[in-house]
């Protein structure tokens, strides 16, 4: 409609321009029909299926993790009423359309690949008098000696991690899943982040993170590499075809990183900030070979490089890093408040994030700039389908 | 002239497609949890939900489509209450007034039939137990002809609507 306004105001300056002629010639030829173009904004991903979306999802370019606790006194009940009317928002605004009982269908009809994924924390379980059932790892992760976490950005009971491509449909779509969830449950933490804009390098770039590094090059390519380090196949049945999830949120100290020389950052990671190459040669998705010596016989990448504590020992080792960029700052002295929340998904965190952070807490150059100020872990439900509620195995219809 | 011609033909085609979406609704997917109901007796409802309410009266909203011909609904029943009406709300004075709808809603295959606040909505009366958000309510229309439609409507909280109840017409009991 837009378009055919303005193409009329057009048509009326040109008969204004150049007279009846040219008016004359308008009305006998017949405008050529209208080419839409495509945009992404209605661009959907499927919220119904064997997984929950937002995981294996190509990452979309802002994220919000909204962790919920639920409110004293709170019974299976509770759990039951909250997440069906959260499964209900969800499917909705994902396809673009409004809550059930919200009037205004232009905030939510162009979702750019809104996703939104459940998370149960351990209170949860407890609530529903099944803690037994939280996974060991996921109530009591254990602590790394590099740890300095603040409760304000750790634990909760019940995780929105809600996706976009566009902070507008994202932003309603938190507000009306919270608006849903606040006679049951109160908000806990909300930590915002932000990729790469979406088309601002070419679908599957590895992300560049604050400090300036492809961060995420060795996660496993799409496909059963992925499915097989991400999914869970066996243990408990309504755990199966879900996830875990360990959320860290990691203060970088960008003030000083950005003053340490360029070939220092290199040597810290092993990978050159420019290609993401590993500093032994070759390209982006090469490994590091760390008994490549130079001239002296000295090991050209340093035995505490972060990619080298950090790359998988094991497949069972492997994690679907979905990490964003934070910036809060910057703060009244000027410094940044800045980093990533790093949102680890795998099949089984105890081996997987648990011994990969074990061994980066132990000896990581990188450690000098990187701090873990949050963390919250999440047992990730199957997906559902239409007409289901997700965790509707663990919780009950 | 060529714009406007445009753009009654674009009129044209939006109305067609409503109808044609309107009429595809039953075969469609269900949007989301307990919405939709089965569409033996012609006519299926869609995006179906409850106003939370501790007590006394609530409404329940959704879409109303007719599969094949015209559909008259004349009662309501629901496992909230003991008692449901067909309401409508008027115009009256400049006041809008809310009171039982004459003859039922009736369900023009051609355009789906909207219950929303403000507007046509099963009245629930007589409310035994609270309806709390999340809650499901069973409801059941009853058609001229004696076929029945049943759903389930999800409970979800909303003040909008109110205004027309309270402040003009002086209807209490709405608010959940």
């Amino acid at each position: 409609m837009t378009a055919v306004g303005r193409r009329a105001v057009l048509v009326g300056g040109a008969a204004v321009a150049g007279g009846g002629i040219v008016a004359g010639a308008v009305a006998l030829r017949p405008d050529p029909p209208p080419v839409p173009v495509p945009t992404a904004g209605g661009e959907t991903v499927a919220f119904h299926g064997a997984h929950q979306a937002g995981i294996t999802t190509p990452a979309q370019a802002h994220v919000v993790f909204t962790a919920l606790d639920l409110r004293p006194g709170s019974g299976p009940g509770d759990v039951r009423r909250l997440l069906r009317m959260l499964t209900d928002d969800a499917a909705r605004l994902t396809a673009g359309r409004p809550p059930l009982e919200a009037s205004d269908p232009e905030l939510p009809a162009l979702p750019s690949r809104l996703t939104v994924t459940f998370g149960f924390g351990p209170g949860l379980f407890d609530v529903l008098g099944r803690g037994g059932e939280c996974p060991a790892v996921l109530r009591a992760l254990p602590a790394f000696a590099t740890d300095r976490l603040d409760p304000r950005w750790s634990g909760g009971d019940l995780l929105l991690q809600v996706c976009s491509d566009d902070p507008l449909p994202l932003s309603y779509a938190l507000r009306r899943l919270v608006r849903s969830a606040r006679s049951i449950a109160t908000v806990r933490w909300t930590q915002r982040g932000f990729g790469p804009a979406r088309g601002s390098e070419p679908a599957g770039t590895t992300p560049r993170n604050l400090m300036g590094q492809r961060d995420g090059t060795a996660n496993p390519p799409a496909g059963p590499e992925l499915d097989d380090a991400v999914w869970v196949r066996d243990g408990p049945g309504w755990l199966r075809g879900g996830s875990m999830l360990v959320l860290r949120r990691i203060r970088m100290e960008l003030d000083t990183w950005d003053d340490f020389g360029r070939e220092g950052k290199h040597m810290a990671v092993a990978r050159r900030l420019d290609t993401g190459a590993p500093v032994t040669g070759g390209e982006e998705f090469d490994e590091v070979d760390p008994r490549m010596v130079d001239g002296r016989g000295i090991p050209i990448a340093i035995g505490g490089a972060h990619v080298l504590r950090a790359t998988a020992r094991d497949p069972r080792e492997r994690m679907l890093r979905r990490g964003y960029s934070y910036d809060d700052g910057p703060t009244a002295d000027g410094l940044p408040d800045a980093g990533l929340l790093f949102a680890a998904y795998q099949a089984d965190a105890a081996r997987a994030f648990v011994p990969v952070q074990q061994r980066l807490a132990e000896s990581d150059v990188m450690n000098q700039w990187i701090t873990h100020v949050g963390s919250s872990t999440w047992a990730i439900p199957a997906g559902c389908a239409p007409g289901g509620m997700i965790g509707e195995s663990l919780v009950g219809a | 002239m060529t714009s406007i011609l445009r753009r009654g033909l674009l009129a044209a085609a939006a109305v067609a497609t409503l109808a044609l979406s309107a009429c595809g609704s039953s075969g469609s997917p269900a949007a989301a949890a307990g919405t939709t109901a089965p569409a033996a007796a012609g006519l299926t409802v869609t995006d179906a939900w409850v106003k939370p309410a501790d007590s006394g009266m609530t409404a329940v909203f959704g879409t109303l489509t007719a599969t094949g011909g015209p559909v008259t609904v004349v009662t309501a029943t629901t496992s909230a209450s003991p008692r449901a009406e067909l309401h409508e709300v008027v115009t009256n004075g400049g006041a809008m007034t809310m009171r039982p709808k004459e003859g039922g809603f009736v369900v023009d295959p051609a355009a789906a039939h909207e219950l929303k606040p403000g507007g046509d909505h099963v009245m629930v009366m007589d409310l035994g137990t609270p309806i709390r958000p999340g809650d499901q309510v069973r409801v059941t229309l009853g058609l001229a002809g004696g076929g029945t439609v049943e759903f389930t409507a999800l409970a979800k909280e909303t003040t909008g609507g109110e205004e027309t109840y309270e402040s003009h017409a002086g209807m209490t009991g709405m608010n959940g």
